[in-house]
């Protein structure tokens, strides 16, 4: 059985790790993935390489990692971020510069793509114009107002941090909140102020008015390719087209198209495939024309769901193979119930982006990554109720087969372990509907799953697009519930079947 | 023969066993008695071996116990305690079979040996395919009895057997099990807390109190030679109100 499973998991990533040549990845949000899909088309275009485009891979640590360890050739980054984010310069350096600061990571930067999406802080026209608030100075008079930023934005140096040292904002640490949900926030009056990025496409749409950095403090941030070294002499027909989209797009072009997506639910793909002036038979899954069933049952639903049902099952598969010795381990030898109890507790309160952050290094991006993170997420439940499953044998049950001369192995499999099968098959249970939940945010990390639709609802403020992925989600853990509790029926022996008085006694 | 020499164990500052001597006849039934807490019980669990004395050794028949052998000379020793400690997940006849199967025994040779014990025990055959939930206490016991004779051991070692059961199923067995010891003719050694089962039972009886051995010897030497006060006391306080159960005693 684990060789068989073994092989699938070989026979299941090997395509995604050989057969494509060139891979661009994107962050998780509407300008990168359609400027990854812009990368991706023109890529294909040359028919040098196969081009894939591994879309919303998180944050830009997430990101970042993917490139250094080679998981994807190439991404859309700005220079600012480049600047103090990710070379952490003390002062704003040139492409130039930046250039040769990244060559000993075997990383690039070059085609400046001709708009810069800065940071600004934004809040509604209406109460800016009663409160006369025209620049981030001063926003500083009125320390009333709620504000609530993007996570991203409160942790970077470059962000909260150094704006409100810059500018002496009266505000303490602000609550952080999803850049997709932000502007419905400050709509429903929950928010007075939030980070937004200049070229956002509903900044006209929800009546904000984008404060003035009169101080400076942004440094420019003007879209580049950030690519591995190896790329130009890899593939030299794909890199001369993509130095080609060098100044191409302008700040008005990219609000344009950022509102195609956002306001006009029209597909990464075909945004890109009409800027690039080709017509593409692109998935239109972001479509809000579509009826919310159309979406829910899209091409990609099967997709999708063998996805993320192999991504459940496998790394459920290995919890139990390390999680039931584990906890048969803190059962038997006292000295390692805590260690071991312990760890795989604090495991569990690892944040999910922080694990997969420190993960994507070793395991590259994608699917290994999150197989790992749900594997050590599903450790838990399985070892916990091992451990309490063997420990709540009684004693007499126990010395019993001790007087019997049954050696340990024997006692271990034919006694302790079938009497606590029912508890060690709760735990499996448990994990697997956590699992459920947990593997949706494999897609941040391009590892597919329900979560994809997840993420890219969440990027384009689309409820359909969202719920298209949160419901068959929430399906999936009913199935697997309703599945264990067949399994149990099927599995404990029938005399634990009902509960048994001899237990007690 | 049983042979405890020196034997003694301590929890902590509690004396479980105060140095123990204690020679266990073969072929004979020694009841260990006394209150609770007095040792009884884990003078027994060290014979077992589920216990390791802090100091002094058990030597079964010819062999010395250790923690190396205790696994194999546990099969020549048949272990049963209150309620039969039968495995829930297990029908009767599994528990009866189970470390013969373990051990590879021929299935001809298991399925002799549990009709014969099922005879001996008067135990059905429909009983023998119940799970233990669906037995009676009397029907649990007479399993827990059988799968400590399935070897066929030369000792038979009871912990409180029929604490658990009411009174007319109790003195039911308590027949059946004398006429088993004496048929069968193995070194038991059986501890209770009860004086009528030790005087039913016991050829040679031994009153255990904090630890230490009180009197060992047979019931007419407790009853007309006791060492102290506290044995009279003892055998006093247990007596049985009815005479008739006070016959064989005297």
């Amino acid at each position: 059985m684990r060789i068989l499973i073994a092989c699938w998991i070989v026979l299941f990533f090997t395509p995604t790790v050989f057969a494509q040549e060139l891979t661009v990845g994107s962050k998780r949000f509407t300008e990168s993935y359609i400027l990854g899909e812009i990368i991706q088309q023109t890529a294909g275009a040359t028919q040098e390489t196969t081009a894939v485009h591994k879309q919303g891979l998180g944050n830009t640590g997430i990101v970042f990692a993917a490139l250094k360890g080679g998981s994807i050739d190439v991404y859309p980054e700005y220079v600012g971020t480049l600047d103090k984010e990710i070379l952490k310069n003390k002062a704003p350096a040139d492409i130039a510069t930046l250039h040769r600061q990244l060559a000993p990571m075997g990383l690039g930067v070059a085609v400046p793509l001709g708009f810069n999406n800065t940071y600004a802080l934004a809040m509604p026209e209406e109460k800016a114009e009663a409160l006369g608030i025209r620049t981030f100075s001063d926003l500083a008079k009125h320390p009333e107002l709620k504000i609530a930023l993007s996570q991203e934005f409160l942790g970077r140096a470059d962000g909260w941090p150094g704006l409100q040292k810059a500018y002496r904002l009266p505000f303490s640490t602000p609550r952080g909140i999803d850049h997709g949900l932000s502007y419905e926030a400050i709509a429903q009056g929950q928010i007075d102020v939030t980070d937004i990025y200049t070229t956002d496409a509903k900044i006209d749409r929800y009546k904000l008015r984008v404060l003035t950095d009169d101080r400076k403090f942004f440094p420019s941030y003007e879209a580049v390719l950030l690519y591995r070294l190896d790329l130009p002499q890899r593939l030299p027909k794909t890199w001369a087209a993509l130095q080609k989209l060098e100044g191409k797009i302008s700040e008005k072009r990219m609000i344009a198209m950022n509102a195609e997506a956002e306001l006009e639910g029209k597909s990464f793909a075909t945004i890109a495939a009409g800027f690039l002036n080709k017509e593409v038979n692109a998935p239109t899954t972001a479509d809000p024309q579509q009826s919310f069933l159309t979406k829910l049952f899209g091409d990609d639903f099967w997709k999708l769901t063998t996805e993320h049902i192999s991504l459940v099952f496998i790394s459920l598969g290995f919890g139990v193979l390390v999680g039931v010795p584990l906890g048969i381990w803190a059962a038997r030898v006292p000295q390692a119930t805590q260690p071991i109890l312990s760890i795989v507790g604090v495991i569990q309160t690892i944040p999910s982006l922080a694990l997969l952050a420190f993960l994507i290094p070793l395991f590259q991006i994608g699917t290994p990554s999150a197989l790992v993170a749900l594997f050590l997420y599903a450790l838990l439940p399985i070892v916990r109720n091992t451990y309490t499953g063997l420990s709540d044998i009684p004693s007499s049950l126990k010395e019993s087969a001790l007087a019997l001369g049954l050696p340990s192995v024997a006692r271990l499999r034919l006694i302790e372990l079938p009497l606590a099968a029912r508890t060690i098959l709760a735990g499996i249970k448990t994990s697997a509907v956590i699992n459920v939940g947990t593997a949706t945010i494999a897609a941040f990390i391009g590892a597919g799953g329900y979560g994809e639709r997840i993420a890219s609802g969440l990027a384009l403020n689309d409820n359909a697009t969202l719920l298209a992925g949160a419901i068959p989600a929430a399906v999936l853990a009913l199935l697997v519930q309703f599945g264990f509790d067949v399994l149990d029926r099927w599995l404990i022996p029938a005399g634990l079947q009902t509960q048994s008085s001899s237990l007690e006694s | 023969m049983i042979c405890v020499e020196n034997v003694s164990k301590t929890y902590g500052k509690q004396t479980a066993l105060a140095s123990t001597t204690l020679v266990f006849q073969a072929g004979a039934t020694t009841v260990l008695i006394g209150p609770s807490g007095c040792g009884k019980s884990t003078l027994l669990r060290i014979i077992v071996g589920l216990i390791r004395p802090d100091r002094g050794r058990v030597v079964l028949g010819a062999q010395e116990l250790t923690a190396d052998n205790a696994e194999a000379m546990r099969h020549s020793l048949g272990y049963v305690i209150q309620d039969g400690g039968l495995f829930p997940h297990l029908t009767a006849e599994e528990n009866v079979t189970l470390l013969a199967r373990f051990l590879k025994r021929s299935p001809e040779a298991i399925n002799q040996r549990v009709t014969a014990l099922s005879d001996l025990v008067q135990l059905s055959q429909t009983a023998l395919s119940r799970y233990p939930k669906d037995l009676s206490g009397g029907q649990r016991q007479r399993v827990g009895l059988m799968r400590a004779l399935m070897l066929d051991p030369a000792i038979l070692l009871f912990d409180e057997p029929l604490g658990a059961l009411d009174p007319i199923t109790r003195s039911e067995l308590q027949t059946q099990l004398k006429n088993i010891f004496t048929d069968l003719k193995k070194t038991v050694v059986l501890v209770t807390h009860d004086m009528g089962e030790a005087a039913y039972f016991g050829d040679e009886i031994v009153l255990l109190r904090e630890g230490r051995i009180v009197q060992q010897g047979s019931l007419a030497d407790l009853l007309e030679r006791p060492v102290e006060p506290y044995v009279t006391d003892f055998i006093r306080a247990q007596r049985s109100p009815l005479p008739s159960f006070e016959e064989p005693v005297l």
